[in-house]
């Protein structure tokens, strides 16, 4: 990482920071959700991105990550910070175990038995033996957190909307650097050599489906802490908030952010908070023509993503400076 | 003579009102002297998207009150979101009508889970989640949630109806209940064991439930038959009543048949079942079926024709989606007027908790909405009507508050 990037991160994060004191609430629960939907993309990212395996039921372990996160602070009373992690811990666990069985499955083979966890979940959250648990079709409401006590002592006063915004950058910010770390090292090159060439990744000595069951359960730890985060900010879940569209959506925000780019998953959620509201308030007859529209849009001119698109920019500007440096002898 | 009269009786007038006009203008946000700005969310897209014309013919209405000149003056200005059914979209929706559009109001929410998501929302910040279109009994709860208030008769009161009747024709029947096993379900299930009272216990001989993911009711029809009821309580929704009603008659079993009113419609149920197999079903009724015959001349209904043709002309004349619209639209006109140049959200929720004896042009004949402070249900008469092979016949006296 060099110092431009570094200084490029920096700037980043100061504008992250300020963003809630210039906006609206109403605009940083908006953006806490653009947080919330990136981790869910960036674990998605990894599965299909990365390691090739198309997912077409992310929305099922953000379903289970969000449930965790409720059931626990309403029937065990656990601050809502604690559910962050032991969703993420069921998540991983429940993905682990989903990957075993689909190491079998290849391409649409794959894509097909994801659709069906995905379809299936939100029935299952219905079924009245775990009515006493999951609240039936009337879901869990639950109380948005107060900022600590401990800020109002030092002077910091912060409504819930802009304390759980900094709550979400906080985790948002550890999860995307747990990310970076695991796909430089050696796992994330194995992930990416059995994407590429799954046979030359075995004669590599790759333990390709340990590594292919792992990446499952990582994607699904994400997106379930995403879940967990995302019940909190909506404080309500129901099974009639998890359908197969919101699967569908994370992998439309994968392709349009940038497959196998980390960064992509910003702009990803950025496009999967934003341009739904942008196609509504075009057209009330057909948001969804509207949004066709948009989506075919970005897929001609961005065919990369949008993350490939920022790169190639910067590339070609970068060269521009390289050559104009050339020239002056 | 008469022209010279005019203006002075416009000047006796004005010197009479204004005072009295000036004391009492009181806004919250949304509200001035131009205009009411109302929030509304409605699935336009997603699974219930069928819907959305409720939407449309709501924003029809209301620019036919303001082509006439508005209530007491002001323009209605409605700001409607597409929440795609989905509750965290509510949520947001909700939220951006409230700190952004900073509307007076959020009228005709559908659905019960996108109003349970913002209900709470909705009360911490005291801003009138007003007629919201769903029929659960929740809603109905001014001490817990004084700015939360629903529309239609809720299941539960329609359910005791059932019962009521049942005890006075039939005070020895054995019933069986089939049920949808969700919200709606037991919500009609607990009114009606509580409509029978103590005497539910030796009455009811058999419930059973059934998912909205079975494929069919069969077997459990085959169980209530053996149960040996005479009378029969079918809650559920279109696609399973009509399979319930034909299996009933297929079976040879003919007992006292109950519909729910959520499938009253002739069109998607009672044909699809057979009209034959149909006869003698009993069920309910409060708005007026614009389709039926009886009321091809009631002036309400003429009324909501020519009102469809010139500000909604695209729309589907045989929905009754656009019926509801029409009708609950006024009912918020006429909260509207109520509340006079008071225009504050508290008074917003006092008026449409203070409804008279008001009359919604295309309720049936006799029913008239009644509200209270302790009573935030505006709907609670139904009338029973009896299938005769063509149509719905309705007999007896309008039955509630």
């Amino acid at each position: 990482m060099n110092k431009r990037v570094l200084a490029g991160y920096t700037v980043l994060l100061l504008i992250a920071c300020a963003l809630p004191f210039v906006v609206s609430e109403y605009r940083t629960f908006q953006f806490t959700l653009v947080l919330i939907y990136s981790i869910a993309l960036l674990g998605l990212n990894i599965l299909t991105g990365f390691n090739g395996q198309i997912s077409l039921g992310h929305g099922a372990f953000y379903a289970i990550g969000a449930y965790c996160a409720a059931i626990l602070m309403d029937k065990a009373g656990i601050p809502y910070w604690a559910t962050i992690p032991a969703a993420g811990a069921v998540c991983l666990v429940a993905g682990f175990l989903f990957g075993l069985p689909a190491l079998r499955l290849e391409g649409l083979y794959l894509a097909l038995a994801t659709f069906a966890l995905g379809v299936s979940l939100p029935q299952l959250l219905k079924y009245h033996h775990l009515e006493e648990w999951t609240g039936g079709v009337q879901g869990i409401v639950i109380t948005k957190p107060d900022a600590p006590e401990f800020l109002t002592g030092l002077g910091v006063a912060l409504n819930q909307d802009q304390w759980l915004y900094f709550f979400t950058l906080a985790v948002t910010i550890v999860m995307f650097l747990l990310a970076w770390n695991l796909l430089r090292g050696r796992i994330g090159r194995a992930m990416m050599a059995i994407r590429d060439n799954h046979v030359a990744a075995e004669a590599m000595g790759v333990d390709n489906s340990m590594v292919k069951s792992l990446t499952f359960g990582v994607s699904a730890m994400f997106t379930g802490i995403a879940g967990a985060l995302g019940a909190i900010a909506v404080q309500f879940v129901a099974p009639d908030s998890f359908n197969i569209f919101l699967s569908i959506t994370f992998l439309i925000g994968i392709v349009i952010g940038g497959l196998s780019s980390i960064s992509g998953a910003l702009y990803g959620a950025l496009f999967i908070q934003f341009v739904p509201n942008i196609a509504d308030e075009i057209s009330k007859a057909a948001p969804w023509a509207i949004f066709g529209l948009f989506l075919l849009g970005f897929i001609y001119l961005m065919p990369m993503g949008v993350a490939g698109a920022i790169r190639m920019g910067l590339a070609r500007l970068t060269r521009k400076v390289h050559n104009k440096q050339a020239e002056k002898p | 003579m008469k022209r010279k009269l005019i203006p002075i009786a416009a000047l006796l007038a004005a010197a009479l009102a204004s005072p009295a006009a000036l004391a009492q203008k009181k806004y919250d946000q949304g509200a001035s002297d131009k205009e009411i700005l109302i929030g509304h969310i409605n699935p336009y897209s997603g699974p219930a998207s069928a819907y959305g014309t409720i939407g449309r013919s709501i924003a029809a209405y209301f620019k036919k009150v303001n082509d006439e000149g508005g209530v007491n003056g002001r323009q209605i200005n409605m700001i409607s979101y597409d929440d795609g059914y989905s509750p965290p979209k509510t949520v947001e929706m909700a939220r951006k009508l409230v700190e952004q559009d900073k509307v007076l109001l959020i009228f005709q929410p559908l659905g019960t889970p996108p109003n349970s998501a913002i209900h709470k929302y909705m009360n911490a910040k005291k801003v009138p989640q007003l007629f919201v279109a769903t029929g659960a009994t929740k809603w109905n709860d001014p001490q817990k949630f004084p700015w939360t208030m629903g529309w239609q008769p809720n299941y539960q009161t329609e359910a005791q109806i059932y019962a009521a009747h049942i005890l006075k024709t039939k005070p020895n029947a054995k019933i069986a209940v089939l049920y949808q096993n969700d919200d709606y379900g037991k919500d009609y299930l607990k009114g009606f064991l509580d409509g029978l009272g103590a005497k539910a216990k030796t009455m009811v001989v058999k419930q059973v439930s059934y998912e909205v993911t079975d494929p069919t009711v069969d077997s459990q029809m085959a169980q209530l038959q053996a149960s040996g009821a005479d009378t029969f309580f079918n809650i559920t929704t279109p696609k399973f009543a009509a399979q319930a009603i034909r299996k009933a008659w297929d079976s040879g079993w003919k007992p006292v048949h109950y519909l729910n009113n959520v499938s009253g419609s002739i069109g998607s149920v009672l044909k699809p079942a057979g009209m034959d197999k149909s006869v003698g079903l009993i069920t309910t009724q409060y708005l007026k079926d614009q389709n039926d015959k009886a009321w091809a001349n009631d002036p309400a209904v003429l009324e909501w024709t020519a009102f469809m043709k010139k500000y909604y002309p695209e729309g589907n004349l045989a929905a009754s989606e656009n019926f509801y619209g029409w009708n609950v639209a006024q009912t918020l006109v006429q909260v509207l007027k109520q509340a006079g140049d008071n225009l504050t959200r508290e008074n917003v929720m006092k008026q449409a908790a203070s409804l008279k004896n008001y009359v919604v042009p295309g309720a049936l004949p006799g029913i008239k909405l009644n509200t209270s402070a302790t009573d935030f249900a505006p709907f609670e008469s139904v009338q029973l009507a009896r299938f005769d092979g063509t149509e719905w016949v309705r007999f007896g006296e309008i039955i509630g508050k």
